[in-house]
């Protein structure tokens, strides 16, 4: 099957299987190893997309139900080179450690900021719940998020 | 701080950070190469199972499977172990436990190859199985390894004193037993290594590897190859925390004997349910403790009786337990101590290596046993530690003296103390539990003030916990590191370590290390790609040794070269011995004339002299001794102490403890890269959480339940409110300007707090971890077992 979407701004065509994983065909057919696979059952985030404006856990989506939307993976949240505001506040609090949740504690980040640019708190926990970390103890990804949400909204209640 | 430092206890973003958060990184699974084969693994639904056969004849001649790789593949060592060779690379004559691997099978397309290992029939004869380490050493049982003629892995004494005389002298007498429950590890990346075949007749293996020189040495008995044609290179490793080591050797071995004997590349990954089934756990221990004290809470006398279940491999276990037994009675000073710690095989999953590594366990009986024999002699808990606490030249139980290091347990207990006013909290709690005892339940309710008003169920507690911990590996083994430093032409400056990067911004804080020393920004100093061939090996990355040994070898090769380019100085800029030169901000400076030079200068200068600017640095730990038969020595040649508070609230209605605020002590000696030191505290907390009330691996005659993070809960954002780290930062002689270890001290304190804040909110000690619902609630833990048919 012909799988046609927009992919990090891009027209993207695959040829694949209906029924192929959306993070395999990220991963093996475009090598956009950025996406990863922690537990292929939808419970630990490694593998978030941001799908029509919604961040999705890509192991749980088919390629056919890809067709026609508008993807985001975390090779396509920079502009070049330039870090976007984000992932440049991520790194300043530290909130990266082993790097694997990364991406997709980015990503689920983002979809959060695009539909509430002035999060509290809790509203930033729930956005993030369904991404594990065993490394940083998510305080300096919280931490992260704010600033952004911040530097974003200036009035921002944070 | 307490140095004029200019890069030092800084907070720098970490070097691999640009990579990780554009999703360049490469970790093992990242990559691919041409012609590589994928693979699946053979297991057998059994705990215990003699192998009688294995007919292969359902996928033999099928296209898809380019190879079938067995035992009869491996041309040397059959079987392997970091300590012992007793876990089979594959499986031949039997299983004895249900993660083990009977073969292996190749080909194209990984989905295909899982579904047809399926069709491999193996004809096998279920064997009895020992899933109670309780019983592992009884006459009657079962021997998992008959070769060994016993159970028991290793045995660990200790005497110190005379415990009969101390329980003597004692007013009173405590016994408890306490049980501590099997964890995974759960880093996020699951296991993955690729296997390339080398011109050589080598391998270069690339892999989530959390020690290449123990994958190396490994790989090299198993096929029989010199060192020089095994190069182990770590990939980007997705968390580890003690668990990418045994397992990753043995991925390692299978790998690199499929690559050679199909003569292409082979990458083996593991789905998150083949590493839970597979990989090593924490130990479950059974803990038994004996503790005579005065009428003040003077303890007179400890008797300590400690069982690690090491499951089906020995794997750490020796080295765990030892751990175990040189901190069994915590951070006290206390004449007559008698330990006694073993660990045995079983049917059960095996394991090793876990951040804390045989300390947590201990510590949570250890605290629970304090605080309840303050709550006897009527004090607080921790006015019972100050009047126990090693402090200067006090001994410990393997009768070392402490000195030559800042002896911080008091001054951690008394932050901590300060910064939560515990005491008083502990008092207000303490004077609550009861207040629920004007309802009655059981009867039904006619009047509106008998309804319990659901803020009424809510108990708040407080409870805290001590600890210290020997750094490094102490009386385990060899304590060396080295490193590579290079000063390139251009003034740039590369790096390399025989330690490993595991996710925790090692390598940053070397980088760190480096820049205080030469007096240059950290941007110009670069890693390379560790490689097995490219440096010496700097022992394991294990025992929070990272920091105090590698910054601390980083230091002196920086030394040595620093020496080189103050040489040239003197003699190019005509600076004379009166004179004091130093490196800062890249440039150099002399006491007399002010600023000289760039740093780029003199290396350029040095360069054209021909001096050469690439040194290793070393760093050997001092001498620690130990004795076998009496667990006497100076176990560790210094150590950290730490102290953490836990803040709850408890719901007496459903068993749910939520952590309002942990706070962390840690004296750390100097903070290096405070970023990463405040990272590690929190996730080391967060760990230690979900250790305390959320994590546990169970099983069902040996066969794990929980295989995936549907049913393994590990802490999510939402688990605690508020983490607060603290340093107690000090002046030390040993490593880097005297940094120390915190990795693992940040861990192992949390579960031991958290039970006694329970305990505090309630009235009811708890003796078995994790503090989950049903513990709370009902005492007991429930397994599907338990239950009849549908209710209790
Ligand atoms: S891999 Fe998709 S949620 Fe874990
Ligand atoms: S940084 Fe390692 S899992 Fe999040």
């Amino acid at each position: 099957m012909e799988i046609k979407f927009t992919l990090n701004g891009k027209e993207a065509v695959v040829v694949c299987e209906p029924s192929l994983r959306f993070i395999d065909l990220l991963r093996e057919k475009l090598s956009l190893t950025g996406t990863k696979e922690g537990c292929g059952v939808g419970e630990c985030g490694a593998c978030t997309v941001i799908m029509n404006g919604v961040a999705v856990n890509s192991c749980l989506v088919l390629a056919s139900q890809v067709v026609g939307s508008e993807v985001l993976t975390i090779e396509g949240i920079a502009n070049g080179e330039e870090l976007h505001l984000l992932q440049k506040n991520f790194l300043q609090a530290g909130a990266v450690q082993c790097g694997f949740c990364t991406p997709g504690m980015v990503l689920s980040s983002y979809a959060l900021l695009q539909e509430n640019s002035n999060p509290s708190e809790e509203e930033i926990k729930d956005a993030i719940a369904g991404n594990l970390c065993r490394c940083t103890g998510y305080k300096q990804i919280l931490d992260a998020v704010k600033q952004t949400a911040k530097e974003l909204n200036p009035s921002a209640k944070l | 701080m307490n140095k004029d430092f200019s890069v030092v206890g800084k907070s720098l973003v970490r070097e691999d950070g640009l990579e990780k958060i554009t999703g360049r990184a490469m970790f093992a699974d990242d990559y691919k190469f041409d012609g590589m084969l994928h693979s699946a693994m053979l297991r057998i639904p059994a705990t215990h199972a003699a192998i009688n056969s294995i007919d292969f004849s359902a996928v033999i001649n099928n296209p898809s499977v380019k190879a079938i790789i067995t035992s009869q593949d491996v041309p040397a060592s059959k079987k392997i172990g970091i300590i012992k060779n007793d876990q089979p690379v594959f499986c031949d004559e039997k299983v004895v436990t249900p993660g083990d691997v009977l073969a292996m099978i190749l080909g194209e397309d990984e989905n295909e190859l899982r579904e047809l290992v399926k069709s491999i029939k193996v004809d096998y004869t279920a064997l009895p199985t020992l899933t109670n380490p309780a019983k592992a050493l009884e006459e009657t049982a079962l021997l998992i390894h008959p070769e060994f003629g016993t159970n028991l892995i290793c045995h660990h004494p200790l005497h110190k004193g005379d415990v009969e005389k101390g329980f003597a002298d004692s007013d009173e007498i405590l016994e408890q037993v306490y049980t501590t429950q099997t964890i995974e590890h759960a880093y996020i990346e699951p296991e993955a290594v690729i296997a390339l075949p080398i011109d050589n007749g080598g391998v270069k293996i690339i892999g989530s590897i959390q020690n290449p020189f123990s994958a190396r040495r490994i790989v090299c008995n198993v096929l029989n190859l010199p060192p020089e044609k095994v190069h182990v290179v770590q990939a980007q490793l997705g968390g580890s925390f003690g668990g990418k080591d045994d397992n990753m050797c043995m991925l390692s071995s299978r790998a690199t004997v499929a690559a050679l004997k199909a003569k292409c590349p082979v990458k083996i990954r593991y789905t998150r349910e083949e590493s839970i089934l597979e990989s090593y756990k924490r130990h479950p221990y059974i803990l038994k403790y004996k503790v005579g004290f005065s009428k003040s809470g003077k303890i007179k006398a400890m008797k300590i009786d400690l069982l690690a279940d090491g499951g089906a491999y020995c794997s750490m276990s020796p080295f765990v337990t030892w751990r175990s037994v040189v901190q069994a009675t915590g951070p006290y000073a206390i004449e007559n101590v008698h330990t006694d710690v073993r660990a045995v095989y079983t049917n059960n999953p095996y394991t090793g290596a876990m951040r804390g590594f045989g300390s947590p366990q201990p510590i949570f009986a250890q605290e629970s046993i304090m605080d309840e024999i303050a709550v006897r002699v009527g004090i607080t808990p921790d006015e019972i530690r100050r009047r126990n606490g090693l402090k200067l030249g006090s001994v410990t139980s393997t009768g070392q003296t402490l000195r030559d290091h800042d002896v911080n347990l008091i001054p951690v207990l008394d932050k901590a103390c300060a910064f939560t006013n515990f005491a008083s909290k502990w008092n207000e709690y303490k004077n609550k539990q009861e207040e629920l005892n004007g309802y009655i339940f059981d009867q039904p309710i006619f009047k509106d003030e008998q309804f319990i008003q659901p803020e009424k169920l809510i108990k708040k507690g407080i409870g805290l916990a001590v600890s210290f911990r020997g750094c490094s590996l102490g009386a385990e083994g060899l304590d060396q590191s080295s490193c590579f430093v290079s000063i390139q032409p251009d003034g740039k400056i590369v790096m390399l370590s025989g330690l490993a990067e595991n996710g925790q911004g090692l390598r940053m804080t070397l980088i760190m290390s480096a820049a205080e020393v030469l007096g240059v920004s950290s941007e110009k100093i670069t890693f390379l790609e560790s490689d097995t061939s490219k440096m010496d090996d700097s022992g394991p990355t294990v025992a929070s040794r990272g920091t105090l040994m590698g910054a601390a070898a980083a230091k002196n090769a920086c030394d040595l070269l620093l020496e080189k380019l103050e040489n040239v100085v003197r003699v190019e800029f005509k600076v004379d011995d009166s004179d004091f030169i130093s490196f800062r901000e890249n440039l150099v400076l002399s006491r007399k004339k002010g600023a000289i030079t760039k740093f780029d200068d003199v290396v350029k200068l040095a360069s054209q002299k021909g001096i050469d600017l690439s040194v290793i640095g070393r760093y050997k730990s001092p001498d620690v001794s130990w004795d076998e038969h009496s667990g006497q020595g100076d176990a560790y040649f210094t150590y950290v102490y730490g102290c953490q508070v836990a803040e709850v609230s408890v719901n007496t209605g459903t068993g749910e403890v939520y952590l309002n605020k942990i706070t962390a002590v840690h004296d750390p000696g100097t903070v290096i890269n405070r970023l990463g030191a405040i990272g590690q505290v929190y996730g080391g907390v967060t760990q230690g959480s979900g250790y305390g009330i959320l994590e546990e691996v169970t099983s069902e005659d040996g066969m794990i339940r929980e295989l995936n993070f549907d049913q393994y809960l590990i802490p999510t954002a939402k688990d605690i409110d508020e983490i607060k780290p603290l340093f107690l930062e000090g002046e030390e002689k040993y490593g880097a300007w005297g940094a120390k270890s915190l990795g693992e001290p940040t861990l192992e304190l949390g579960a031991a707090a958290i039970a006694n804040a329970v305990c505090n909110a309630l009235g009811k000690r708890f003796y078995n971890l994790p503090l989950n619902l049903e513990e709370v609630l009902l005492g007991r833990k429930l397994r599907p077992q338990d239950l009849k048919r549908g209710s209790l």
